[in-house]
């Protein structure tokens, strides 16, 4: 097998630039349905709301300057291929020191407190960073990185549904997590569901989702069928943008989906706020 | 479009009805989570708090670090449904006026009636659309809080929506 030496100073270059990048320069997917939703809103109101939001992305990405002040935790989906060796030091440190010179050269908010209970103290770099990730064939690091504000981070949920829930179950609890949610986690919104595996794998295919495209829909297609399905109903519930009213609740519903046990159905529903922000790299 | 100069007056806030598009100009305080916990608790045991509230307009906000030439980073408003716990207590000590985002529980409402206060919203990840309006930032209290701090923004044209009004109306879809 041959092996490729991947130096630490070139993973902390590249995670350091995809996370100034995210923060500045909202994806294609999310300003085409922004776009769309605009055209196609009656209300004055929702009309309003989404041209500030087009104009806050035009500012940001000219000036480079977050899109939102809430610039997140660092959340990071590693694909590593096996032939991988890291030169000169190590690859969470090495992606751990990128975060942190993103977010202190960056101009990015610095948002991670130590302990979650007691002290609650600032780590004034924004790390740690999570990171999840898979060992593959290859000779490639592959590194979908987004961005998590807890405006909508605190909206999510997740459920342990058994068999007999069955679809009308799934829908029945998405549509409840996302009317709890209503005007506070910043619609539209993204809506990344994760349905099968265990406790903790629904809740991490869940936030993958939300990192997704989107538009990219499932591959089966009858999750594909259910994604769209589950987008008109939540656009009928009419928060619209920024809970004021309308038609545009959500921008996108993406679902991802593994085997479970015989004796569960775990749904997982993550709520993304419009700035939707991830980027894949590849090194 | 309604172009409110801040403080805010009762007569003012009397006038303002949910639905109604304001652009704000004057000087709000900010303040979120970590800010309203050490004040609330500062009131709970009687104690004088660091900043004069009576009057004021608060802005929960916890700002990006500024890029040089800049007054403030992007600085849009965070989810307000956190600071209810805390909130009729500063609205019974004199505070006029609120602006943030989402939803607000029935305790909050009642006081807003009840102290003549006014709820706006800011559009939520307009951030740095809604810096452009910041003209000036200066630090009031809590420094170690870093961006939870109390700052005083100057503004100027800040753009908002009256979502709860003083009468208790909302325009947020429940």
């Amino acid at each position: 097998m041959n092996v490729r030496t991947i130096k630490a100073a070139d993973i902390t270059q590249a995670v350091k630039a995809v996370f100034m990048d995210l923060n500045y320069h909202i994806g294609s997917d999310i300003l085409n349905a922004l776009q769309t939703a605009q055209q196609q809103e009656t209300s004055p109101i929702a009309q309003n709301v989404l041209a500030q939001l087009l104009e806050n992305h035009r500012i940001a990405s000219e000036e480079e300057v977050p899109i939102c002040q809430d610039t997140g935790m660092a959340v990071l989906f590693v694909e590593y291929g096996e032939q991988v060796v890291i030169g000169d030091g190590h690859f969470e440190e090495a992606i751990q020191e990128g975060v942190r010179q993103a977010y202190q050269e960056g101009y990015l908010r610095k948002s991670v407190v130590d302990d979650p209970v007691f002290d609650r103290v600032n780590t004034k770099d924004n790390t740690p960073a999570l990171i999840y990730t898979d060992i593959v064939p290859g000779d490639k690091i592959r590194i979908l990185a987004g961005c998590k504000g807890f405006g909508s981070e605190n909206m999510s949920a997740i459920k342990m549904l058994t068999p007999s829930a069955g679809l009308e179950g799934v829908k029945q609890f998405i549509m409840d997590t996302v009317r709890y949610a209503g005007p506070n986690p910043c619609p539209p919104i993204v809506v990344g569901v994760g349905i099968g595996g265990t406790f903790e794998k629904a809740a991490m295919m869940a936030k993958k989702a939300t990192l997704r495209p989107i538009n990219t829909r499932h591959a089966d297609e009858r999750y594909a069928a259910l994604e769209d399905e589950l987008l008109t109903m939540i656009n009928a519930t009419g928060y619209g943008p920024a809970g004021l009213g309308g038609q545009t609740t959500a921008l996108g519903v993406n679902i991802e989906t593994a085997p479970t046990h015989i004796a569960g159905m775990p749904v997982a529903v993550n709520i993304c706020c419009h700035a939707a922000r991830h980027k894949t790299i590849e090194i | 479009m309604k172009k409110i100069t801040l403080p805010l007056t009762d007569d003012v806030i009397k006038d303002l009805h949910a639905g109604d598009s304001v652009l704000l100009t004057g000087t709000v305080i900010t303040g979120r989570d970590a800010a309203h916990k050490r004040l609330y608790e500062l009131l709970q045991k009687g104690e004088p708090l660091p900043v004069n509230i009576e009057g004021e307009v608060i802005y929960y906000v916890g700002p990006a670090p500024a890029k040089p030439g800049h007054a403030v980073g992007p600085a849009g408003p965070t989810s307000s449904y956190r600071m209810d716990k805390y909130t009729p207590a500063l609205l019974d000590r004199g505070l006029k006026g609120m602006i943030g985002k989402g939803a607000r529980n029935e305790a909050v409402i009642e006081s807003m009636k009840k102290n003549g206060v006014v709820y706006f919203a800011a559009i939520g990840g307009a951030a740095a659309l809604i810096s452009r309006s910041i003209k000036k930032s200066e630090l009031l209290a809590y420094e170690d809080l870093g961006t939870e701090a109390i700052y005083r923004f100057t503004v100027e044209d800040f753009p908002a929506i009256v979502v709860i009004d003083s009468y208790g109306n909302s325009v947020l879809v429940k």
